[in-house]
């Protein structure tokens, strides 16, 4: 009886990549894409916007699966999702 | 031209119509409620638009909504209701749209009651509503001018970008009297301003909020120089008997008609009396009074009401001659003998040799 | 690199809003864009404002606008729609403008069968002025005029208007939705599509009423007030189709 045993990386079909950008001037730190995105992929910056607002920025980039849902829940439409 | 027999509150409707209103708003109130039965009556077989509103409030909103649209557009009520159109009035100005309003006024303040006042005078040419703000306000004496003015509001409404105000009264509003009517007007005038949706081009916007305090003074001033333009062309009164009068007595709309009256009567004991009839209540004929101070003394003011255009005499005449006031408020329609005894006693107190 | 989600053609690019950070207008309004550019009616489309906090809307929104006094915007907006029925006209009203002082401007032109939109925002609350009662506020919710928190007895009951104009003939599609995340926020867009295609078609009038966060009045965060939509507001006004008398839908 012969088992047969992968012992080499699984090929996977490789998803089309997603990046997110946002305007991060316009952004007022709503959070409401950093809670609702359901690959965590962004998180509130550290740093401030002239408004005075810490907004959204990518954490981990590589986790979009260009769902959308960020931009349906952006108030400010300063969200951008890309093809790559 | 063919003369007609018709009432003043049909004349409104009937010289509308003719000038081309497109939509007419208006919400039942006595006595002018023939006014608006007049336009369900016509309006819509014109394919033209006519709603009974539910309030005054409602109509006055609606005629913003057609005049934005550059349409002609009227509404009519009396006194109680057009305090109701007050803001609508001012939202008006500060959108520089045109418009007629007419006010068939009645006994006030209040409820009041249905018989004929002037008692709206300060609400029409004070801008009852609230800013810095002015509506032209004209005043017929008869049906015929009714007709007349009434075409000729929708005119300078547009002209002008305003709204104006018809001031008539109960007694006028139901009388009958010949009129012949302007011919229909061929083409309306094109409103490069109004909003139509913006196609292939920029959007608009109407607005009368003004946040930034710089902006609004230049639109105040803006509207102020647009005032001034229609105090410079469209003053407008009758000199009824002015050649030769000692005594003058200023007055509009009905209580004229009455005070014409009375003049007769006085010119044949040999009192020379005259009028002056203000014809647009605002621009008031201010210059037209004060020129008549450098020869008249002793002016003589009737009204409907407890004394309001009487603050505009006083105003215009700067204390240069004497002003006798007799008012009858509250619906009371006066008689020509009242007006003329007081004529006749004005002038005794003036002609007497002093001793 | 393919942008997945165009900007609306019907918003203005680089204003930025005057609303708060998570104010359910912001995404109400990108919606109103979207289907205008989706059912191609901004061409010929007029909104009303109201006075409120979206008393700016003008300001953000690329289509023709015209402000409106305070809960008159349905009265505007008959007009506008009687003088020109080939413009696309809808108003765009808070819960003061149209339940409080525009209520007679809102049951009217809903019983006169109005063909307009109406989108009703429903914060429960009076944003601009500062968080004052409104008619939708919730018993016992605390707000700067009922700082006790509202009692029927001296304040009396959140209003359902749209239940009660929903139930008038003329008006053909009336639904009540909520801003509570992306679901809610899908179906928003399918309400007012669906309503302002009843004008399209010529039935009637329709109104969406939107229950919507207002993080500042309600002083919670943006995600605390989209749970308070579903979990508290929604338990006195719950979501759901009104109303539907669109021909050939039984």
């Amino acid at each position: 009886m012969t088992a047969i045993i992968y012992t080499g990386p699984l090929m996977t079909k490789t998803a089309a990549k997603h990046r997110v950008i946002i305007d991060t001037e316009m952004c007022k730190g709503c959070t409401l894409c950093i809670a609702y995105c359901p690959k965590k992929v962004l998180k509130e910056s550290e740093h401030l916007n002239k408004a005075g607002y810490h907004y959204a920025e990518p954490e981990n980039p590589d986790q979009c699966t260009g769902c959308l849902i960020c931009t349906l829940v952006c108030p400010e439409v300063v969200i951008e999702v890309y093809d790559e | 031209m063919s003369k007609i027999f018709i009432s003043g509150n049909h004349a409104f409707a009937e010289a509308a119509l003719r000038a081309g209103c497109q939509c007419y708003f208006g919400y039942p109130i006595t006595p002018q409620n023939e006014l608006g039965e007049y336009m369900a009556d016509h309006m819509r077989k014109l394919g033209r638009v006519f709603i009974q509103s539910e309030s005054e409030t409602a109509a006055i909103n609606m005629v913003i909504g057609g005049a934005a649209t550059g349409a002609r557009v009227m509404t009519s009520s009396s006194s109680p209701g057009v305090s109701l159109k007050q803001e609508g009035i001012s939202f008006l100005a500060g959108f520089e749209l045109p418009a007629v309003i007419v006010n068939v006024m009645r006994g006030g303040p209040g409820l009041g009651n249905i018989a004929p006042s002037q008692g709206d005078y300060f609400q029409a040419t004070r801008g009852g509503g609230h800013g810095d703000y002015r509506t032209p306000v004209y005043a017929p004496a008869s049906v015929q001018e009714i007709a007349d003015l009434t075409y000729h509001a929708f005119d300078v409404a547009d002209r002008y970008r305003t709204p104006v105000m018809m001031l008539s009264d109960g007694m006028m509003g139901q009388m009958k009297e010949p009129v012949v009517f302007p011919e229909p007007i061929g083409k309306l005038p094109d409103k490069e301003w109004a909003l139509k949706g913006r196609g292939d081009g920029p959007s608009r916007y109407l607005c009368s909020l003004i946040l930034d305090v710089m902006e609004m003074e230049r639109h105040n001033w803006k509207l102020v120089r647009k005032y001034d333009e229609i105090e410079k062309n469209e003053i407008r009164y009758e000199e009824y008997m002015l050649d030769d009068a000692e005594i003058v007595v200023i007055a509009y709309g009905t209580t004229a008609r009455i005070a014409k009256g009375a003049i007769k009567r006085v010119r044949k004991d040999g009192v020379r009396a005259g009028m002056l009839r203000p014809i647009t209540l605002w621009p008031f004929p201010k210059k037209a009074l004060a020129d008549l101070c450098a020869r008249i003394r002793q002016f003589v003011v009737f009204e409907m009401s407890t004394g309001q255009m009487l603050e505009d005499v006083q105003i215009a005449l700067a204390g240069r001659a004497d002003i006798v006031f007799h008012g009858r408020p509250g619906g009371v329609v006066p008689m020509p003998v009242e007006f003329a005894r007081i004529i006749y006693r004005e002038y005794h107190k003036m002609t007497k040799p002093q001793i | 690199m393919k942008l997945k989600n165009a900007w609306p053609k019907y918003y203005k690019k680089g204003v930025a809003t005057h609303y708060c950070p998570g104010c359910g207008h912001g995404i109400v309004h990108r919606i109103v864009a979207e289907v205008l550019e989706e059912l191609d009616l901004g061409r010929r489309a007029i909104g009303v404002n109201p006075a409120g906090c979206a008393v700016l809307a003008y300001l953000y929104f690329d289509f023709d606008v015209i402000e409106s006094a305070h809960g008159r915007g349905t009265a505007i907006a008959t007009g506008i729609k009687r003088s020109r029925p080939d413009l696309f006209v809808f108003t765009y009203q808070g819960d003061g403008d149209l339940s409080a002082i525009g209520t007679a401007e809102t049951i009217h032109s809903a019983n006169r069968g109005e063909n307009i939109c109406v989108i009703f925002i429903n914060n429960a609350v009076y944003g601009m002025t500062g968080g004052q009662l409104a008619p939708t506020t919730l018993i016992d919710m605390k707000t700067t005029t009922t700082p006790l928190g509202r009692d029927p007895k001296y304040d009396g009951y959140p209003l359902h208007i749209t239940d009660v104009v929903a139930q008038f003939p003329g008006v053909v599609y009336a639904e009540r939705v909520a801003i509570d995340g992306p679901a809610g926020i899908r179906k928003t867009k399918k309400a007012i599509t669906n309503a302002f295609k009843t004008q399209v078609e010529g039935q009637g009038y329709s109104i969406i009423e939107v229950l919507s966060p207002c993080p500042t009045n309600w002083k919670l965060s943006p995600v605390d007030s989209f749970k308070w939509v579903t979990e508290v507001m929604m338990k006195e006004f719950p979501t759901g189709v009104l109303t539907d008398k669109r021909p050939g839908k039984e």
